[in-house]
């Protein structure tokens, strides 16, 4: 064979030996989840300090701010002392992160078999209305199982939700982008049904209120740290660090793992290698709903314990799950990192934090400016990663034209 | 032909990130000479016409056309200057007619207008010229590859081409066209054009170029006069060694029947007829070649016996049993292996490793895995053995398939489907787009699964491959088989065949 080593470099090593701008890419690559999104990231809050400066603040001040508003600078001083400020803050961005955790893995796991899942956002609500629903009735079980039967339940119906724009996906082809857009809107209305006005599931004891039901103490998750009354940081923290670990073993040790990254890189090669496209797009987009389903059913049996008309619009960690799992590249160490800063910002953007230091309107928004840039930045990478394939794929073809 | 020189290319270089695609190469053209420019995949034979024909700078060396130094900074200036180009795939526009599609860009106007009238006189009148026939008129998308390649050679002539770079031309090609187009050139050659002709098949080059200069990575080799060198010689300095050219085979030994395909009909997704009545069968120990211009069916035929598409009707058995259901796993495990005719959207998953690809067919059988547990060290042992077996080079098991060359991609997909040990191995278009020495490997390969006692059905849109390779010949036209050949058949006969002119028995 005469075939090694005559054509333009392929693999990455090669092309970063040169230096060029070739190289460089190859090198973000290669490096895959670590310099790109740290840049970004960087890139990001350089913007956000801009736009504080620009309101004549400092915005280092402001950022040192957000930091110990979200308790990270708990690690210089650790301790589990819950009156602690730092401790508590921790304590709460923790709670953010949890659920962002599983946000981020709703929509990385769509993304790892080639879809985009935008319907966090919906088949969290929906994860939210059941273990609502779940966690009041039943109200004279004994806690453990209660509390199974509101998460698994509300898992389900996350999984179901997203599931059926993976069977219209597979089915008639209909874009999983619009149709998960849409079942958010529905997941959306269906709340403003549920627990409006004369709802199945508004508050059985005030009919004035379009809030719904408490849920039962018996499905409440137990207090990890802190004081259960005060919003404590549950042990919902662990279901979420157990989904992360769930995550990275589905995809890289088990055979459903390994159909849908064939999937999600290569429909034609699956499909030649004897794997289910279809099967692979309604399984996949199932298995996102039911992290996001998940995330619902924690922050509804964790801390919320009842859910009104008005937090629906109020609520966006569903699509705080697409910056996270973007910038965490869709893997699960990266959307653990993900959900951690944006758990922090969160948090730390929204409370105690000095007008003298930030604007207050501005405050609260920072965390979704750095979103909107981290998106923005992540999707202009991946153009231009796209743009340099595009690029490394007209060359071969260049060359085979001529074999 | 004159010594006159009309183009003078000295000591071109050109890099990419990592590679020195030309180096220091040198190429003359002399007025009325046809010059093959030859070489394998990635010899930089595109990179020097690209530079000459102004789509790349070179990076060192000059040019001089006429024996003065030019510079082109696009392709504009290249044409201008007297070059033109026929690249291997069309730049057509199939809704205009072929003057419409000629004139393009530099249209005789009437006043605003295009000047129909006096467009297509003067395709005509460069039509009859160079004896290239074809309808002014005719829309685009409704004449031949053939045609179109022509008309591609009078959109070069209309632009004042007088060296005219042909890339691979024959390769979309039936024999009777290849023959056509040869006159054509001649017919150019004797006008005073300079032609360089880029190709792969020796004998081709051969025939038609009056000298030729062979590239081997990035370095010109030799430049030689036709009469002089032989394939045996032209492959040496290609791939730098010594190169088996004929397949060497000993006498099929047929023995069951595995592969029957019975009275098949396939539509395409647009719902098309594409295979239309094909009944064939293919024994143990035999290599059954099939014949064909592209889009005859091949696709769809070979995609039905994978499990890859629906049938109409009709029958597949494979090994005796009888499979109706359209499924690439139960077509697998009936014992069919697919090289695919599109190794890198098929065949492969670029982003998976090479271990991850040789498991594509069984990721889910123990020991790759138990009760859906994939176990990742058994896969990279398993490619390990493989990649030694079947010699893959340029990465170890975990390398990204994506990242090595054309022919260890084939030699992945190969080391896969061989070592799953199929009754039937199907082969579609097994060397496209490798070179010399990979496809030496592959045919010795494909005859040697032969011997072992598989069915081979080799589908591919060389002719010469199938000639050499097989020792039964059928011949696809619309779907149809229109011819079948045992023993010693001429190329003109299934040239013919191909194009559907099947040749009536002597009465």
């Amino acid at each position: 064979m005469t075939t090694d080593g005559s054509g333009p470099p392929e693999t990455p090593e090669e092309a970063a030996a040169s230096g060029t701008v070739a190289a460089r890419f190859a090198l973000k690559q290669r490096a895959g989840g670590l310099v790109v999104p740290v840049l970004t990231a960087l890139i990001a809050f350089l913007i956000g300090g801009l736009v504080v400066a620009a309101t004549g603040h400092n915005p280092l001040l402001a950022y040192r701010d957000i930091f110990n508003g979200a308790g990270l600078n708990w690690i210089f001083h650790p301790t589990t002392n819950i009156a602690s400020t730092s401790a508590y803050n921790l304590s709460q961005t923790l709670l953010q992160t949890t659920t962002l955790i599983l946000c981020g893995l709703a929509v990385a796991f769509a993304f790892r078999c080639g879809m985009f899942n935008i319907g966090g956002q919906g088949q969290y609500l929906i994860g939210l209305y059941v273990a609502n629903w779940l966690g009041y009735d039943f109200a004279r079980m004994s806690p453990v199982p209660h509390i199974l039967i509101a998460i698994g339940g509300a898992t389900i119906a996350g999984a179901a939700w997203a599931g059926i724009a993976g069977f219209l996906k597979a089915t008639v082809g209909a874009h999983e982008v619009i149709s998960t857009i849409m079942l958010n809107w529905i997941a959306i209305w269906m709340g403003e049904w549920l627990f409006g006005d004369g709802g199945p599931l508004q508050n059985a004891a005030n009919k004035a209120v379009p809030i719904s039901n408490d849920v039962a103490a018996s499905a409440q998750l137990p207090a990890f740290w802190g004081v259960q009354q005060l919003q404590a940081l549950d042990v919902g923290f662990f279901v979420a660090i157990a989904a992360l670990i769930v995550f990275w073993l589905i995809l890289n040790r088990t055979t459903l793992g390994y159909e849908v990254r064939a999937v999600g890189f290569s429909p034609e090669a699956a499909a030649y290698g004897g794997i289910s496209v279809r099967k692979n797009l309604i399984r996949a987009m199932a298995i996102s709903g039911a992290f996001a389903g998940l995330a619902g059913a924690l922050d509804m049996l964790g801390y919320l314990y009842h859910f009104g008309v008005s937090d629906i619009p109020v609520s966006s960690v569903g699509f705080l799950g697409i910056a996270v799992a973007l910038l965490g590249r869709n893997t699960a160490a990266g959307t653990a990192l993900g959900a951690l800063l944006f758990g922090a910002l969160l948090f730390g953007t929204t409370h105690g934090l000095s007008s003298n230091v930030i604007q207050p309107e501005l405050a609260g928004n920072l965390t979704y400016m750095i979103q909107g840039l981290v998106v923005l930045f992540v999707g202009a990478d991946v153009l231009i990663l796209y743009i340099w394939n595009t690029r490394r794929k007209l060359r071969p073809r260049a060359k085979q034209a001529t074999t | 032909m004159t010594q006159e020189l009309v183009l003078e290319m000295r000591g071109i270089r050109k890099e990419f990130p990592g590679v020195v695609a030309n180096d220091g190469v040198d190429l003359d053209v002399r007025r009325g000479e046809v010059h093959a420019l030859l070489g394998e995949n990635g010899a930089g034979k595109s990179t020097l016409m690209n530079i000459l024909y102004g789509l790349y700078r070179h990076d060192a060396g000059e040019i001089l056309l006429n024996g003065r130094p030019v510079e082109f900074a696009s392709a504009r200036d290249a044409i201008q200057a007297g070059i033109g180009m026929v690249h291997q795939h069309f730049m057509l526009i199939p809704v205009m007619t072929v003057a419409e599609n000629i004139v393009l860009g530099v249209e005789p106007r009437n006043r605003l207008l295009l000047d129909e009238r006096t467009a297509e006189r003067r395709v005509r009148e460069l039509s009859e010229r160079f004896a290239l026939a074809v309808d002014p008129a005719a829309l685009v998308g409704e004449i031949t590859v053939g045609q179109e390649q022509r008309v591609e050679i009078l959109k070069a002539l209309y632009r004042g081409a007088d060296i005219l770079i042909l890339d691979e031309p024959t390769a979309v090609l039936t024999p009777q066209e290849a023959r056509e187009l040869f006159a054509i050139i001649r017919s150019l050659q004797a006008d005073g054009k300079s032609i360089i002709f880029i190709s792969h098949k020796l004998n081709e080059v051969l025939e038609i170029a009056d000298r030729i200069t062979v590239l081997r990575r990035g370095k010109k080799i030799e430049t030689v006069p036709s009469s002089g060198a032989t394939e045996a010689s032209l492959a040496r300095a290609m791939v730098g060694r010594e190169v088996l050219l004929q397949v060497e085979k000993a006498p099929a030994q047929p023995g069951d029947v595995l592969l029957s395909v019975g009275d098949l009909h396939v539509r395409d997704e647009r719902g098309i007829p594409k295979v239309r009545g094909v009944s064939f069968d293919v024994r143990a120990g035999e290599i059954v070649g099939i014949a064909g211009v592209d889009g005859n069916g091949q696709t769809e035929l070979i995609e039905a016996i994978t499990g890859l598409r629906k049938i109409e009707s009709g029958s597949i058995t494979v090994a005796g049993r009888e499979l109706r259901e359209a499924r690439a796993r139960a077509m697998l495990d009936a014992g069919v292996g697919h090289i695919p005719e599109d190794r890198q959207r098929r065949g492969l998953v670029l982003e998976f490793s090479i271990a991850e690809n040789i498991a594509l067919h069984d990721y889910a059988k123990p020991p790759n895995a138990k009760w859906g547990w994939l176990f990742p060290a058994r896969l990279v042992a398993r490619a390990a053995g493989l990649i030694r077996e079947f010699d893959v080079r340029g990465g170890g098991p975990l390398t990204r398939a994506g990242g090595l060359s054309g022919g260890n991609q084939q030699k992945v997909v190969v080391a896969r489907e061989i070592s799953r040990d199929p009754r039937v191995l199907i082969a579609a278009q097994p060397t496209r787009g490798l070179d010399v020495g990979a496809i030496e490997y592959l045919h010795r390969r494909i005859i040697m699964e032969r011997d072992q006692g598989r069915a081979v059905l080799l589908v591919s849109l060389e002719l010469e491959e199938i000639l050499s390779l097989s020792d039964r010949i059928l011949v696809i036209y619309e779907g149809e088989i229109a011819g079948e050949h045992t023993g010693e058949v001429s190329e003109q006969q299934i040239g013919l065949e191909m194009l559907g002119g099947r040749e009536r028995p002597a009465a």
